[in-house]
């Protein structure tokens, strides 16, 4: 293999090639129908062809490949949440993601670095220990520590000792990662476009047919599709996919904002997070800080920042690491998220027999990329949904049998 | 900054105001919807008519906010009072 490679490097007439085959023409039919290229889209493609041996699957795509809000999350991968039924199912995610890179023959570049949460007050340390008690006795690697613990593990931080917002202690979730999300989403399209999975990149669904309870075909701006199946994970614009369906769901749409520095020298190992600040921070590979955490705080369906929320969030970097007030910005963005009631995601079933769910993932999608795909895929493969998706069923909303995590992250709720 | 102008205090930064969400068509006391109101917000892209409040006067207003573009239209008070926002 090095020689291989060293050759390919010094050879004059590089054969180039290619990750994806280019778009093809649409079919008259298909098995499986995906609406949305996204990392949870192409990561169900592939759980689908590479493990149900289901091939004739299409990926519907709007706008280009993970050009949604799989390129527009912060890439925090993690499993401290509150609920037994999240916890279980966000601690596969991590384990999806540490085999990932072999799992795909594709380097998805994970590094699993910790995540520390700071609390600037007793109930913030309260919620700590309650995660903590959680995550423990679901076997995932979480607990409290002390600011000393805190200083040690981020020296550079600000503990803002007698401050407003001193640093009372921390979540130190050492399960906690990052991976590069092109790198998800491109690993996952290329092994299910191998298998034959089609990526219809810039082509939009403009209706959805329907006879009875049952989906019959996807109308798209380059033609019309039949459908098998039909998997639903358009991310931002979720709820309005589904009243092209015919049927509503609990969403609504809302903003996140997140902005990138120059790159500086490495400097932050962790993921920092400070929930009373609304902000979090990691240094990417590239050295850049990558900055989130504030929503605006009203319903918008648009991908403008605004300077508000920019100023909120370079205000929570710079009390934290009050060094980085020369740094210049490079990049800032926003993206729609579907928020749903209980800050919990909705998979599987729909009112439509045929019509599956990947939806109201709101400030949380890219960690549960895998584990929503594998899970996504049985689901549409034995037309039954696994008991470790069947709590984030639709139909909890009727039940009142809620997930509540509004308090599992650090992004504004 | 972002302003909004509020019917009782003309144009203020967006920041002193509170968002109260959309103007619901479910009712809590239909015991039919009560699921759909309680979960099932109005989320449409496109004009829609919302509740908001001026923080330091407690002025409770209505605003026209299209959600795709995040133009204000238009704000009133409950009882008819109204000004373009501009």
């Amino acid at each position: 293999m090095p020689f291989a490679l060293l050759r390919y490097g010094l050879a004059s007439k590089h054969r180039p090639f290619r990750d994806l085959p280019p778009t093809p023409d649409l079919k008259r039919s298909y098995d499986v129908v995906i609406i949305g290229g996204g990392g949870h889209g192409l990561a169900a493609a592939y759980y689908l062809s590479n493990h149900h041996g289901i091939r004739s699957i299409a990926v519907l795509e709007k706008g280009y490949l993970a050009g949604g809000n799989t390129a527009r999350n912060t890439t925090t991968i993690r499993s401290n949440y509150l609920t037994q039924p999240s916890i279980r199912f966000y601690k596969e995610a991590v384990s999806l993601y540490e085999t990932m890179s072999s799992d795909l023959g594709f380097n998805v570049m994970f590094s699993q670095r910790g995540q520390l949460t700071l609390a600037h007050s007793e109930a913030t340390m309260r919620s700590f220990h309650l995660r903590a008690a959680m995550g423990k006795h679901l076997g995932t690697r979480i607990e409290v520590v002390d600011p000393q613990t805190v200083r040690e593990l981020c020296p550079h931080l600000n503990m803002d000792i007698g401050g407003q917002h001193e640093v009372l202690g921390g979540l130190w979730h050492a399960d906690g990662g990052t991976a590069r999300h092109d790198a998800v989403a491109w690993g996952y399209a290329k092994r299910a476009a191998e298998k034959g999975v089609e990526i219809h990149q810039r082509t939009t669904v403009t209706a959805i047919r329907t006879a009875g309870d049952k989906v019959t075909e996807v109308v798209t701006d380059r033609g019309t599709i039949r459908a098998g199946q039909v998997m639903q994970a358009a991310g931002g614009l979720n709820g309005q996919m589904a009243e092209l369906a015919g049927f509503p769901l609990p969403i609504r749409c809302m903003t996140l904002q997140a902005m990138v520095s120059q790159p500086l020298k490495p400097f932050l190992d962790t993921l920092v997070s400070s929930a009373n600040l609304h902000t979090y921070l990691v240094q990417s590979s590239r050295g850049e800080i990558v900055i989130g955490g504030a929503s605006d705080p009203y319903q918008l369906a648009s991908t403008r920042s605004t300077f508000d929320q920019k100023e909120h969030l370079a205000e929570g970097a710079l009390h934290l690491f009050p060094f980085l007030h020369n740094v210049r910005l490079l990049r800032q963005w926003a993206g729609i998220v579907d928020t749903t009631p209980d800050y919990s995601p909705i998979m599987g079933a729909s009112p439509l027999q045929n019509y599956w769910l990947d939806a109201g993932w709101g400030t949380y999608g890219f960690k549960a990329t895998p584990v929503s795909g594998k899970y996504m895929a049985q689901t549409i493969a034995t037309g039954r949904v696994p008991d470790m998706i069947a709590p984030f069923a639709l139909d909890r909303f009727d039940r009142f049998a809620l997930l509540n995590e509004m308090g599992a992250t650090a992004a504004s709720h | 900054m972002k302003r909004l102008t509020c019917p009782m205090n003309g144009v203020r930064d967006i920041s002193e105001f509170q968002y109260l969400g959309p103007v619901r068509r479910t009712r809590p006391d239909d015991a039919d919807a009560v699921t759909r109101h309680l979960f099932y917000i109005e989320n449409p892209v496109g004009p829609m008519i919302e509740w908001w409040r001026h923080r330091p006067s407690n002025t409770v207003f209505l605003a026209e906010r299209h959600t795709g573009t995040d133009e204000i239209f238009r704000t009133w008070l409950p009882d008819g009072s109204e000004q373009q926002n501009d």
